[in-house]
């Protein structure tokens, strides 16, 4: 038999107005169960006002040991950073 | 408390509300329609940009137009997923566009005739744009305060491309210059425009505020963008095209002409210059793109039994 459900990752809004941040994750049989324990596991001090459940089986990962290739494209691009522009001397607010 | 004075509560206390919260209805359709005018402008607002990629004078100038385009695109896709949680779809949205029963920016109406216009769109309206977006950054609204913030760390070297570019022109020949001075004077009055009209015409606003989506008043921002301008454009010895521009020590800000609201409106209405041509495109563009989606859906089907199958 199961005895340890799906694991599920949870996420946390620690307040109105801030995203939902990766806190960890645990074990449940199905998703009410997963909220319930994420709300024992991670809030036991009102640490948050939302959380996420979400199945880890359903988290499609990038390989950190490839990043180097996967992140290519953005690499020698330079001029998307502001500081590639040279303002004209005594130019403000921009 | 009942839902309402809850959510009146959070408002007053500045405690963002969030997709899950009780809302009025007017507030989730004000939020809506902002939130998808608001994509819909950076979605447009590529086609004035992409009319000079194939034409950018030298490769550097190529491959930062298209940087540029590429946020754009991204700005809209951040916009569309939070105005999704306010449960409408994207596809809805969408067609609100094309069918014109949404609006996006007017300034996107106008043409992009020279290279000197790339300048000036950089320089001045994603200037303004800048100057809308930080105030919203406190929006009330979670998602999209969120995705301003994202927005406005990505904007700043949009506007740094624009002043380059229009900078080297007025640094350059006598053409060069005339070329730079030609870009403000087409794109000055409608990037100021592009605030929306008098605090005291503006009937939309009033609730917007209240409610803290928008944080300050048209005429305040334009006031800013006007105030953080000049000097530039004076700098570059560029002249601003209003006669009646000028410092107003009193007030600490540039005094400025009246705006032609009639030409506001009258874009605003759909009769802009390039109006039918960017609804036109988009359309186009979408249809253009159906095999594509078509393919990928089937391609996601297949693997999805292949991996059922095994
Ligand atoms: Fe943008
Ligand atoms: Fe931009």
């Amino acid at each position: 038999m199961d005895n340890q459900g799906e694991i599920w990752e949870v996420f946390i809004q620690s307040k109105p107005g801030l995203a939902h941040k990766h806190v960890g994750n645990l074990h449940a049989m199905g998703e009410e169960m997963a909220l319930q324990n994420a709300r024992d596991l991670y809030t036991r001090r009102k640490e948050g006002t939302c959380i996420w459940v979400v199945r880890h089986a359903d988290i499609f990962s990038s390989n950190p040991e490839d990043s180097g290739s996967f992140f290519d494209p953005s690499d020698d691009k330079i001029y998307r950073q502001a500081t590639h522009y040279v303002m004209p001397e005594g130019a403000k607010h921009i | 408390m009942t839902d309402l004075e809850k959510f009146n509560d959070k408002i007053a206390n500045n405690i963002k509300i969030e997709p899950k919260d009780w809302m009025p209805d007017d507030y989730r359709k004000h939020l809506q329609r902002q939130m998808s005018q608001h994509a819909h402008s950076e979605i447009i607002g590529m086609q004035p940009e992409g009319n000079w990629v194939l034409r950018a004078p030298t490769m550097r100038a190529k491959v930062i137009l298209l940087a540029k385009i590429q946020d754009e695109a991204g700005h809209g896709l951040y916009l569309y997923s939070a105005a999704e949680t306010l449960g409408k779809s994207r596809d809805t949205y969408i067609e609100e566009l094309q069918t014109g029963k949404a609006k996006y920016s007017s300034i996107f109406n106008y043409p992009t005739l020279s290279w000197a216009d790339m300048g000036a769109v950089g320089w001045l309206v994603d200037g303004a744009a800048i100057v809308n977006q930080v105030s919203l950054q406190r929006t009330s609204y979670g998602p999209y305060a969120r995705s301003m913030v994202r927005i406005c760390k990505e904007e700043s070297f949009h506007q740094r491309q624009g002043y380059e570019i229009i900078a080297t022109l007025a640094k350059g020949t006598p053409k060069q210059k005339e070329m730079a001075q030609d870009a403000l004077n087409r794109f000055w009055w409608p990037s100021i425009m592009m605030f929306g009209p008098h605090d005291a015409d503006s009937y939309r606003s009033s609730n917007a505020m209240e409610w803290k989506i928008k944080l300050e008043s048209n005429d305040a921002l334009r006031q800013s963008f006007i105030d953080k301008t000049v000097p530039q454009a004076e700098l570059l010895g560029l002249t601003i095209p209003d006669p009646d521009l000028k410092w107003n020590e009193e007030r600490g800000s540039y005094d400025f002409g009246e705006i032609n609201w009639e030409e506001f409106w009258n874009v605003v209405k759909g009769n802009g210059p390039c109006n039918k041509q960017r609804i036109k495109h988009h359309v186009k563009a979408h249809e253009n793109g159906k095999w594509v989606r078509e393919a990928a859906n089937a391609y996601a089907k297949k693997q999805k039994e292949i991996k059922k199958a095994s």
